[in-house]
């Protein structure tokens, strides 16, 4: 019953080999970087392996990186194993100008808001699924809000400088 | 119907369609919270359904890049504010481990005390809810006087009521007081009476069963599928529960039983949401018992430099003056990290996901909020079932609108 990460890292490496990367363990959850057309293949695997199991989606964000140039949005999934109590974190790396992922939508009805939600926040476009509109924000907005360029407070006011302590006047 | 169309000025298509669009929401009073749904009816038939969500949505994680760590607590509140001590708890253990604070015992012990009193406070409200939509109201307001006995409690604890804000990263802001022990111990030697009443006035109840049972049922399967988490998950017959799956807050010391349901609908939810009610104030009593051998003032661990010290020390000791003004300036070292951690929240699993860059604030903050997750399922539970099963179905979810549009 004792599925290791090093022996999901095995069994991954195993089917997909050079398509990932970047293996860690931050906190003793596996943690792992895949080529951005490779997502679904790599989900379904997942989810179809007898020994790995990963059936249990428990989250779908995104996080905006704007100095990595060319890949500057991650979509960052979170699965889990029920049976063996596993998690692992899988890692999509994008470029802000053409942010294309393929829909976790037919293996998990879970992902349908979760995808939407993310494409609300960061405009990651998740080809294939069924009703990719915005779900928090209003229709009409035209922009992607929790993108880091985007800043909370209006840069412009001098009364609220927080350069000595925060992180100046741009996120 | 050739006819009709010849007198009668209708618009395009609207004799042909022999459904009615009925908008159920988004401030209905029997939605409890802000939530429409687009229903398409056959006669009281529900054919289809698309819930609309969003209407209190208050970028809480787009605040929290700018803010210090401490100051994310009070916006956790407003998630679940049913049960605000448990996302308090949640968050404030996710920056723990991050920055790899070991908690003291009794801290540990304090903290389930209060995360099961929140359970209790957000269970009692969702379970004699279902009795008001059902149309016994009598339950509702009775449980409603010891759900105020939980709220003296917080109150007595940290001075607030509803949106907590309770606990510091390492502890307590205080110590509990006599009055907070004895507040908890009335509670626990008044609450049972009242539980076993209200269970005999609903569990057994002709009308309710009829009402709920059978009624928004889902397979294992399919609530996995859709990413269903606690009482919901477990009425469908998994035993999955994060304090047993990923022990957190010494939850490994006390001795407890998962509830689970079959059919995982109405009738199981409220069944299961009972059951836990009374594992909760085992877990309380029991952790009361283990309270008596520790050192009683003990209410948080030593980390000068993320707990705030004492007033009167920051007027008389440097060490305290300049941990004082680090932390309040935001100027202490969070490490950097990258971090996912759950609890089991009062409807599910609830999850942060932290990124720290090394900044005061996070670089990215991420709520896994178990509702949002669950009520796309919605529209298929209510699928051919009544109007008015609908009502009772979005009640027995535990649905709360502020944990939803986050």
């Amino acid at each position: 019953m004792s599925l290791t990460n090093e022996r999901i890292q095995q069994r991954l490496t195993e089917k997909f080999g050079e398509a990932l990367t970047g293996f860690e363990e931050p906190f003793g959850m596996l943690t792992f970087t895949a080529e951005k057309d490779s997502n679904l293949k790599i989900m379904q695997f997942l989810f179809d392996d007898e020994e790995l199991r990963f059936r249990f989606l428990t989250d779908v964000t995104a996080v905006h990186y704007p100095e990595r140039k060319n890949e500057e949005l991650a979509v960052v999934y979170h699965l889990h194993n029920l049976q063996d109590n596993v998690r692992l974190r899988l890692k999509i790396f994008v470029p802000v100008a053409s942010p294309k992922v393929f829909t976790a939508t037919k293996l998990y009805e879970s992902a349908n808001w979760m995808e939407r939600e993310t494409y609300d926040f960061y405009g990651i476009e998740f080809v294939g699924h069924p009703n990719l509109i915005r779900v928090l924000n209003v229709d009409e907005m035209t922009y992607f809000p929790m993108r880091k360029e985007f800043p909370l407070e209006d840069a412009s006011r001098i009364d609220k400088d927080d350069e000595m302590f925060g992180r100046g006047g741009t996120i | 119907m050739l006819d009709q169309k010849l007198h009668v000025k209708l618009p395009e298509g609207s004799i042909e369609k022999d459904t009615t669009t009925l908008n159920l929401g988004p401030t209905h009073p029997a939605t409890h919270g802000v939530f429409q749904n687009i229903l398409e009816i056959d006669g009281e038939r529900i054919v289809s359904a698309v819930p609309t969500v969003g209407y209190i949505h208050r970028a809480f994680e787009k605040i929290a890049e700018r803010r210090p760590y401490y100051q994310i607590t009070p916006l956790t509140d407003r998630l679940n504010y049913c049960s605000a001590p448990i996302n308090n708890m949640g968050w404030l253990m996710t920056v723990e481990k991050l920055l790899g604070i070991e908690t003291p015992k009794r801290v540990d012990y304090l903290r389930v005390i209060i995360m099961e009193l929140a359970r209790i406070a957000d269970h009692l409200i969702c379970s004699s809810v279902m009795g008001v939509d059902t149309g016994a109201l009598t339950g509702f307001v009775y449980v409603m006087t010891y759900r105020e006995l939980i709220y003296e409690i917080y109150e007595e604890i940290c001075g607030s009521r509803l949106t907590t804000n309770i606990g510091r990263i390492g502890g307590f802001e205080r110590n509990f007081t006599p009055a907070a022990f004895a507040k908890i111990q009335r509670f626990l030697d008044e609450y049972p009476a009242v539980l076993k009443e209200f269970e005999t006035l609903l569990t057994r109840n002709r009308i309710f069963m009829d009402r709920t049972q059978g009624v928004g049922g889902i397979s294992a399967e399919r609530a996995l599928n859709y990413g269903f988490t606690g009482p919901n998950l477990r009425a469908a017959g998994v035993d999955y529960d994060l304090r047993v799956a990923n022990p957190y807050c010494s939850y490994e010391d006390f001795d407890f039983s998962i509830p689970v349901g079959t059919t995982g609908d109405c009738y199981d939810r409220f069944q299961v949401r009972n059951a836990e009610m009374w594992e909760s104030i085992s877990i309380i009593r029991q952790a009361m018992e283990k309270l008596k051998g520790l050192p009683e003032d003990v209410y948080h661990a030593d980390v000068p430099a993320y707990y705030l010290p004492d007033k009167k020390d920051v007027y008389t000791k440097m060490e305290a003056l300049i941990y004082h003004f680090k932390i309040v300036m935001g100027e202490t070292d969070i490490l950097p990290g990258e971090i996912y951690n759950a609890v089991e929240g009062a409807n599910g699993e609830l999850g942060f996901y932290l990124i720290s860059d090394g900044g005061r604030s996070p670089y990215r903050l991420h709520f896994r909020r178990p509702c949002f997750i669950y009520y796309q399922a919605y529209p298929e539970l209510i699928k051919g079932s009544m109007l008015s099963d609908a009502i009772v179905v979005m009640s027995s979810l535990n649905l709360i609108a502020g944990e939803l549009d986050a």
